[in-house]
């Protein structure tokens, strides 16, 4: 038993790992239909809800494997929020594919192996663990994309997803070849002391080997210039899967470009912050720009999302324990407001078929004034406007780029939303303003119910009730990596 | 009075979106009801706010009513009025049930969310008057857009999604340049709590940067010619009701805004740039009153006279004088209920014939005598006749203006000229002549509920005209303080930097 005990750190992964096993074997020996298919989605759920009371349980640094594998508070917030997002994703593809009569047992089981990659991404604690569970929940990802084998959207999607992502694991791993031959070992500790050497910033290795680990990991958040896959891969995607697409994967991915640059180079501070300073101000003016001309929902949120990844990234780039602490809650509020904007355009349905046409939208408000209502409230917040909760998740970001005095990357930061908040608005007006078309179906009960949590959070997150425990934990884990 | 009185501010100011959120369950068929609730939650606010003027103590410029709560870490919820803004949170009260009133009969389409729309943005309205906490005056201050772009793009005119466009984007980006100086100044205070702010000395070159990012959101709230094109066209397309709360408390945002950040926390700045504020509100002035002359639509002939009537605003402010600040003040709360009522009086008219085409009116007079009575006194307010409250505070900004700087006043004055140039030119145009269109022969005076919105509106405008003293007596105390220690503020940098220059040529060898 004592030898078992030395794993307990890693119980939500292998929780995680068995589960998805067990649900597959169920799935292959249970009859193929529906209520087998969907009772398997209610296990998956249960599966990470007992993943997340696994990643309660810890307490304080635990290291494993030789220091490759890290559980410390910063690691147990990411996941917490990667669980959550991958949860609630789960619960809205829920609906849908069982309105469709599409419901299959492989959807949870792949949702759960790429979730328990994305677990071993926030602990990653050694370049080769890094890449393990990077590619873990890619592949999984990649099939997810495809998941609508029948349709060429979405096969096309997973198609340039995977040539896309592939080309970024080789120059992910690139890098890591080189910061190996730059330290000699793969441990994020061993790299990290290296590169705090005085003169190791004018060492070619390193700065080549951060330069091209860095775009791997920019690719996954989808930070422009690397963003190229996100609207297509957004778009032909289903539904669903793009509302999981926007939310766990990312913060699993920002979750380990935090622990690199702030653990792992933080010898090398001034070189790594103008590559993030540069992603950070690419990503907001071509994420606001780019999506005013858009026509499609999924593409104009797969565009907001990459602005949303560059606002997170201004609190990166600060590279303090303020400017941590305000990515993390900047992911946290990021990952709500996404889920709702998801449950609504789950939402837009007539005769059994998705409508992914922004226009479509117009005269919500008099044909379904709840879903209008919330869809609303979810655009003012990208928007950053007050007292919603994206005006916090903006203000503790910016706060800290002030505090690290990078004035013009603030300045661009807000100029940027005011564009954005184009875009957003224009969503309202189509609602609000314009007259109705033909009402959607019927919301189905378990959207309503995501689209209500998501917008009461949304709206109280004024009330310390709400943002003070959300903010306190993300102070304490940010301290952790410092 | 204790117990009351230490949350007597939070009070009135959510009581308005507490039952705005009691509304969202109330069936939407009942207009009647909704109407009643959102009047008398109206009237009970303004009682509310009255009691607040009854216990404040205008010996004291401190800040009163003062509630402390702990919030977000260092940011505070923290409220309290003082003779500046305690006359606003009472003014905004004393205008939300005019609006209602207004909108009983021209609103028709989806009255209760029209109704929740205004209880919001009243409660966000008198936040920002009483936050004492510079992320709490934020958010109110920024918060109040979505309400606002709601009611316009909603309720509003032909051309409403452009003007609520133009009006959110506008003013976001003035606010946005604030959000960061004021990020910037926790950082150099430590603290986002306004009464230590406002003992905070900030270092001249930043106080330069602080005070051009406020005066980014202020200018454009205020606002400030070149920044006031948004004004007229949200001005146009907003339903009656919209217009006066633009006029008469979002205008004054900007106002208040000035005298209660960038004059205290950043004084050296504040007279740095006073020549830029002074030309512009000299242009503004006459600029403005120069387009108003050309107008063809009564509502925007209005819009740019506000835009004229803020620059006498600015003017006074910016002569960092008791007479000036007082004016200015006094200018506010007057062009808040003229203006308000000015545009009172378009919706009159606008509901009988759906036309604020100047042209399509003549001969009023003829038949609404009350109306046309009603729309005299408030013109010469306009106008800034002496007997009328638009007179104080005209003379007052003018008078300070001239001690600061002759030039500056002599172009403020000619603005006064043309400021009744268009004034008598619109009432000419509208009342009087032959009535002879066919639209306006059977038009009817106004109806008791009309000349129950107008009636405390002319009374002010004749009371604040003769005796200003109620205004003047509460903002007095504050305003001398404020001026107090700007000038002390002032003097000691300038020392500061005269020593600097007398010892950098000696410190110079040593580098």
């Amino acid at each position: 038993m004592s030898a078992l005990a030395v794993y307990a750190p890693l119980l939500p992964e292998a929780i995680l790992a068995i589960g998805a096993m067990v649900l597959l074997m169920l799935g292959v020996f249970r009859p193929d239909t529906q209520e087998e298919a969907g009772r398997i989605m209610w296990l998956a759920i249960a599966v990470l809800l007992a993943a997340g009371f696994a990643v309660l349980q810890g307490a304080g640094t635990e290291l494993l494997f030789a220091g490759a594998f890290i559980v410390d508070s910063f690691a147990r917030f990411m996941k917490i929020v990667v669980l959550a997002g991958a949860g609630v994703a789960l619960i809205l593809s829920f609906d849908e594919m069982a309105d469709r009569k599409s419901l299959k047992f492989e959807f949870p089981v792949l949702v759960l192996l790429s979730t328990t990659g994305m677990m071993m991404m926030v602990s990653a604690n050694d370049l080769i663990s890094l890449y393990l569970g990077l590619e873990l929940q890619s592949l999984a990802l990649y099939v997810v994309a495809a998941f609508r084998r029948d349709s060429t959207r979405s096969s096309e999607a997973g198609l340039k997803y995977f040539v896309l992502g592939a080309l970024s694991s080789g120059m992910l791993l690139y890098g890591a070849s080189l910061l190996y031959g730059f330290a000699g070992a793969t441990s994020f500790e061993a790299i990290a002391a290296a590169a705090r050497a005085p003169d190791a910033g004018r060492d070619m290795l390193l700065i080549f080997g951060l330069v091209f680990l860095l775009v791997g990991i920019a690719f996954k958040i989808s930070a422009v210039p690397f963003h190229m896959w996100t609207p297509d891969v957004y778009e032909g995607a289903p539904t669903p899967v793009t509302a999981f697409f926007a939310s766990a994967p990312k913060v699993a991915a920002m979750a380990l470009f935090i622990r690199v640059v702030i653990s792992v180079f933080a010898g090398i501070q001034p070189q790594w912050q103008q590559i993030v300073v540069f992603l950070a101000i690419a990503s907001m003016l071509l994420g606001a720009f780019a999506a005013i001309r858009q026509t499609s929902i999924k593409r104009l949120m797969a565009y907001s999302s990459i602005a949303n990844m560059g606002y997170a990234l201004v609190g990166l780039a600060a590279g303090t324990v303020e400017g941590v602490q305000g990515v993390l809650v900047y992911m946290a509020i990021y990952i709500v407001m996404t889920l709702g904007t998801f449950a609504v355009i789950l939402a837009m349905r007539r005769d059994g078929a998705p409508i992914e046409e922004i226009n479509e939208l117009a005269g919500l408000s008099k044909t379904n004034l709840p879903m209008a209502f919330a869809m609303a409230m979810f655009m003012f917040s990208m928007a950053g406007i007050p007292p919603l909760a994206g005006f916090f998740a903006k203000f503790y970001v910016f706060m800290a780029a002030i505090k690290a005095e990078l004035y013009s990357l603030a300045v661009i930061g807000v100029l940027a939303s005011v564009v954005g908040a184009y875009y957003y608005l224009r969503i309202v007006k189509l609602m609000f303003f314009d007259d109705a078309r033909a009402p959607f179906e019927a919301t189905l009960p378990k959207e309503r119910a995501v689209q209500w949590v998501a917008m009461v959070l949304i709206i109280a997150f004024v009330l310390p009730v709400i943002s003070a425990p959300l903010v306190d934990a993300a102070a304490a884990a940010a301290r952790t990596l410092f | 009075m204790n117990l009351a009185g230490n949350s007597l501010l939070s009070v009135v100011t959510f009581l308005p979106a507490t039952v705005a959120i009691f509304m969202c369950f109330l069936n939407s068929e009942a207009k009647q009801n909704a109407r009643w609730i959102a009047l008398w939650t109206t009237l009970f606010t303004f009682a509310l706010s009255l009691l607040i003027w009854i216990n404040f103590d205008p010996a004291n410029p401190d800040f009163q009513f003062v509630e402390e709560r702990a919030w977000l870490g260092p940011i505070k919820y923290k409220m309290g009025v003082d003779g500046i803004s305690m006359l606003f949170v009472v003014l905004t009260a004393f205008v939300m049930p005019l609006c209602i009133l207004a909108s009983w009969e021209s609103v028709e389409d989806r009255v209760k969310e029209y109704m929740i729309a205004f209880l919001v943005l009243e409660t966000l309205m008198i936040g920002v008057f009483c936050a004492l906490d510079l992320v709490l005056f934020y958010i109110f201050f920024e918060a109040g857009l979505i309400p606002m772009f709601i009611i316009i793009g909603v309720w509003g005119g032909a051309r409403r999604v452009y003007a609520s466009f133009k009006f959110f984007l506008y003013t976001l980006l003035g606010s946005v340049l604030m959000l960061l100086a004021v990020l910037a100044m926790y950082w150099q205070a430590g603290t986002t709590d306004i009464p230590t702010l406002l003992r905070t000395d900030f270092p001249v070159s930043m106080q330069w940067w602080l005070w051009l990012a406020f005066f980014a959101s202020f200018a454009v709230k205020m606002p400030m010619w070149p920044v006031h094109t948004w004004l007229p066209d949200a001005h146009v397309e907003a339903p009656t009701a919209g217009s006066v709360i633009l006029a008469a408390i979002l205008l004054k945002m900007g106002g208040y805004g000035f005298l209660r950040f960038s004059l205290p926390m950043f004084p050296v700045a504040s007279v740095d740039f006073a020549p830029l504020v002074f030309v512009l509100s000299v242009v503004a002035i006459i600029y403005t009153s120069l387009v108003a002359l050309a107008q063809e639509d009564v509502k925007k002939l209005i819009a740019y006279s506000s835009v004229a009537h803020m620059g006498f605003v600015t003017m006074g402010i910016f002569t960092f004088s008791q007479q000036g600040l007082d004016g200015a003040i006094f200018q506010m709360l007057s062009h808040g209920f003229v203006s308000a009522a000015l545009f009172l009086c378009v919706g009159v008219v606008y509901d009988r014939i759906h036309t604020r085409d100047i042209a399509a009116y003549g001969g009023l007079v003829n038949r609404m005598p009350i109306y046309a009575f009603c729309f005299m006194i408030f013109t010469m307010a306009n106008v800034g006749l002496p007997g009328t409250s638009g007179f104080v505070g005209e003379f007052l900004t003018l008078l300070a203006a001239f001690k600061a700087n002759t030039w500056v006043a002599f172009f403020a004055t000619t603005g006064v000229i043309l400021s009744a140039a268009y004034a008598l030119y619109l009432y000419r145009r509208m009342m009087y002549g032959v009535l002879e269109k066919p639209k306006l022969k059977a038009i009817a005076d106004m109806t008791p509920r009309e000349i129950a919105v107008m009636a405390p509106l002319v009374i002010l405008t004749i009371l604040f005209g003769f005796y200003p003293a109620p205004i003047l007596d509460v903002t007095a105390k504050s305003v001398n303080r404020l001026v107090e220690r700007h000038d002390a503020a002032v003097k000691k940098a300038r020392a500061e930097s005269a020593t600097r220059v007398v010892i950098s040529p000696a410190a110079a060898p040593t580098r």
